[in-house]
């Protein structure tokens, strides 16, 4: 009843193509982004800042990345990790080697290395595909790792090779505050959202999807592979880099090419097939899944225990959760094979329907 | 209700008892540990010594009645796992005062925000060793020996066992490492020590976590070392105590550091390993001093201990765990008698006592550490309390400490703490405090 497009006409082409076509849709999207930027920063605990929400949004924008290269193109990486790794490594040098580095330049230009980094181990992307692909992306993560532990130019020498991110402000406010932090990791997530959004609409977007769905085919209509894939492999890392620089600055504050390791490229991998391929909102979904269902088991468990009437010791939940993470992972996926984001476009269609369904 | 209701239910049920207001006059003590992941077989001594020390200060009555609230966070070797455990421990219970990391990696992330938060860091034998430097890392304390120590002991012992130092003089050796930043941070005493005594230092490193370490190994046996130096972590120990067998590396040659020196590091490869030596952090495994004995009677003969198998107390991790225990407990102690006795400590009252701290050879009698530890004691600038540190063989069945007191050699040392130490203020922009001292 409510959830209904009647009397709403599109009579321009503008109208046609706007991403939420349907006036409900804006003001639930306006109303989420006034939560997430207004009521959020407003109501959250310190804990719920650092242990939650920012590691969800600079998460959901690594997935964001990572579901341009898988979800949109077809092409299985392993690689991510790697690609946040550079990022943030690539941030760090910029902003500690170049004085007066306003930290959006330096997160920039840390996507940009990733970008680069990207397109060369996409390279053999041209001539394998599918799971050979995944496993030569892998090379990525090897090859990071070994970097950033040998070259000792790259961490400026330190002697742990871990490294601290600096103090950092933009447009003259200090980011010190969780609030801030969020605030900031938050508005470059909805603009590079926003840009995916329209970028996978756009004919770029279409070119990655044709290939995603069969490269020969696509080929023979006129779609270059090589130039979708590359692309798609430089926008995708590039999104991550940006993404390991935030994770870096903001999330670690000092962190060791272990921080990016493989469980990382493999975490977004679940992050962007729980939320589901191909869709900008599952990347959301899909990080907070990761991200706040393992916390909650954990906090669940100790009282779930003593409801039961036995005392937990830390080992047990730990086993103990990660067997039920694995096993509500099953699950969603046997439910929902498309991913989350699936019940989302379900439910609107339901809610279209309500409460007449036919 | 349907099955998800009750969950949800017990959901809302356990965030209300998180937020319960805490009881007064207890001390929170958030343990770090990592009962599970990789490093589990090291992780779990450590975390039962701890509680089982802070448990035995608990049955004695506290600490002027102050009793400890015990909490363990559980985060499996990982970083991001342990920043979310800070994160939530931080501010529980009246918060935490004191933390113990017992992790480099965690170390490197709480560095920074430790201070932020006015929480005492305490990292005793791991992590971050220019964070001895007090005029730098105001809240960042090793207390005891840290990595470079650790390195320059190896060294010493390895010059004790050629005849001299100087003997060292074109010799070879190798340095097998885990490649991470315990690693790495051996490395500057090393290359001092090559510099200075004219031996060549190969290094090798095992990409973590060191399952596979066949071709390091067959480098080793191309270059037959006359000493080999090794640093490594968890399952990489047992394997490469296996592969030194393989290609006949004589073990009486292999110098281990204290993370490399324990039971679980020699787990399988018992006979493999005979002759092995490891420096130890303070203690080896002991079961005669007294605070083990304390132990024994009021925790596990009562079934309050924390291990599973009382016969693991005593073990090397565990007496470390100990020794981390004792630390935090120690240090309210001396905070109370400055701060008001019978009352819970903050953060700041922590780190007063840390560069305060000092522990006599009486005191360390009555803690019943005699044997375990060595007396120590902290000023505003230096935070490393203790430069000593034995080294342990294993004789095939046990640890055994071969050694005296070595103390670590400060015109190696001291120049390198300053040196990383001035360059992270720099990095870092941190203005040095001014210590009278």
């Amino acid at each position: 009843m409510i959830y209904r497009e009647n009397g709403q006409f599109k009579t321009s082409y503008r109208s046609d193509q706007q991403i939420f076509p349907i006036a409900q849709d804006r003001w639930v999207m306006l109303a989420l982004l006034l939560v997430a930027f207004v009521v959020v920063p407003l109501t959250a605990s310190s804990y719920v800042f650092s242990a939650i929400l920012i590691p969800v949004v600079i998460l959901a924008l690594a997935a964001l990345g990572t579901n341009i290269l898988i979800g949109y193109c077809g092409q299985i990486s392993l690689g991510s990790g790697a690609f946040m790794a550079v990022g943030a490594y690539g941030a760090w040098n910029v902003i500690m080697r170049v004085p007066g580095m306003p930290l959006i330049g330096a997160l920039l230009l840390g996507g940009v290395f990733a970008a680069i980094f990207g397109v060369l181990f996409g390279l053999p992307s041209l001539r394998v595909k599918g799971l050979y692909l995944a496993v030569t992306t892998l090379a990525a993560q090897f090859f990071a790792d070994w970097m950033f532990y040998r070259v000792k130019w790259l961490t400026m020498d330190s002697p742990s090779i871990s490294v601290t991110a600096p103090d950092v402000s933009v447009f003259g406010i200090a980011l010190d505050s969780y609030a801030s932090k969020y605030l900031f990791c938050l508005t470059l997530l909805v603009l590079l959202a926003l840009a995916c959004k329209n970028l996978v609409r756009s004919a770029i977007g279409r070119e990655w999807m044709a290939i995603r769905d069969m490269d020969v085919a696509a080929a023979v209509i006129g779609i270059r592979p090589t130039y979708a894939k590359l692309t798609a492999f430089a926008v995708s890392s590039f999104i991550i880099g940006v993404a390991g620089a935030l994770w870096g600055f903001f999330y670690l504050g000092s962190w060791e090419p272990a921080a990016f390791g493989l469980d990382m490229s493999l975490e977004l991998l679940f992050m962007v097939i729980i939320g589901g391929l191909g869709s900008i909102m599952g990347n959301f979904i899909g990080a907070a899944f990761m991200v706040v269902l393992p916390i909650l088991i954990r906090l669940g468990l100790p009282a779930l225990g003593s409801v039961l009437g036995m005392q937990l010791g830390t080992a047990e939940a730990a086993h103990l959760e990660l067997m039920l993470f694995g096993v509500l992972i099953v699950w969603f996926l046997i439910v929902e094979p498309h991913g989350l984001a699936r019940l989302w476009s379900t439910g609107k269609q339901k809610l279209r329907l309500w409460p007449f369904p036919h | 209700m349907k099955p998800i209701h009750t969950l949800l239910a017990t959901l809302a049920v356990a965030a209300g008892m998180t937020a319960a207001p805490a009881v007064a006059q207890e001390q929170y003590a958030p343990i770090f540990s990592y009962r599970t992941g990789p490093y589990a077989p090291n992780g779990i001594p450590v975390a039962n010594g701890t509680a089982d020390y802070l448990k035995l200060v608990n049955a004695k009555g506290g600490i002027n009645g102050v009793k400890f609230k015990i909490e363990e966070c559980e985060f499996a070797f990982d970083t991001a796992k342990g920043i979310e455990c800070y994160e939530r421990m931080k501010g529980q219970n009246g918060g935490a005062a004191i933390v113990q990391s017992i992790s480099t990696g965690v170390t490197a992330a709480l560095l920074k925000k430790a201070p932020e938060d006015k929480i005492s860091l305490i990292i005793a034998g791991y992590g971050t060793p220019a964070a001895a430097d007090g005029r730098v890392f105001k809240w960042v304390f090793p207390m005891i020996p840290n990595y470079f120590v650790a390195a320059d002991v190896m060294m010493q012992s390895v010059g004790e066992k050629a005849g001299g130092l100087d003997k060292l003089k074109g010799k070879k050796i190798n340095y097998v490492y885990m490649d991470a930043p315990f690693g790495h941070e051996f490395m500057p005493v090393f290359d001092a020590y090559a510099a200075k005594y004219g031996f060549t230092l190969n290094k090798l490193a095992v990409t973590a976590p060191g399952l596979d370490q066949k071709s390091t190994w067959l480098q080793v046996r191309r270059d037959q070392p006359d000493y080999l130096l090794y640093v490594g972590y968890g399952v990489m120990n047992p394997t490469a105590l296996k592969e030194a067998q393989a290609v006949g590396y004589p073990r009486d040659k292999m110098y281990g550091f204290w993370w490399a020196g324990s039971e679980s590091d020699v787990k399988g490869v018992e006979e493999a390993s005979k002759g092995y030596n490891a420096v130890a952090l303070q203690a080896s495994a002991n079961r005669d001093a007294k605070v083990i004995k304390d132990v024994q009677e009021t925790l596990y003969a009562k079934g309050q201990g924390t291990a599973q198998d009382a016969k693991t107390v005593g073990d090397v991790l565990y007496v470390r765990g100990l020794i981390t225990g004792m630390l935090t407990a120690e240090t309210v102690r001396i905070a109370q008698e400055k701060f008001g006795k019978g009352k819970p400590i903050t953060g700041e009252q922590a780190q007063w006592a840390l560069e305060n701290f000092e522990l006599t050879p009486e005191r360390i009698e009555e803690l019943g550490f005699t044997g375990i530890i060595q007396p120590m004691k902290t000023t505003c600038a230096q935070h490393m309390g203790s430069y000593a540190a034995r080294m342990s063989v294993w004789d095939g069945k046990e640890w055994k400490i071969n050694s005296d007191w070595y103390e670590g050699n400060r015109e190696i040392i001291d120049p390198l703490i300053k040196q990383f130490a001035e360059k992270y203020a720099a990095d870092n922009k941190i203005e040095q405090r001014q210590c009278a001292n």
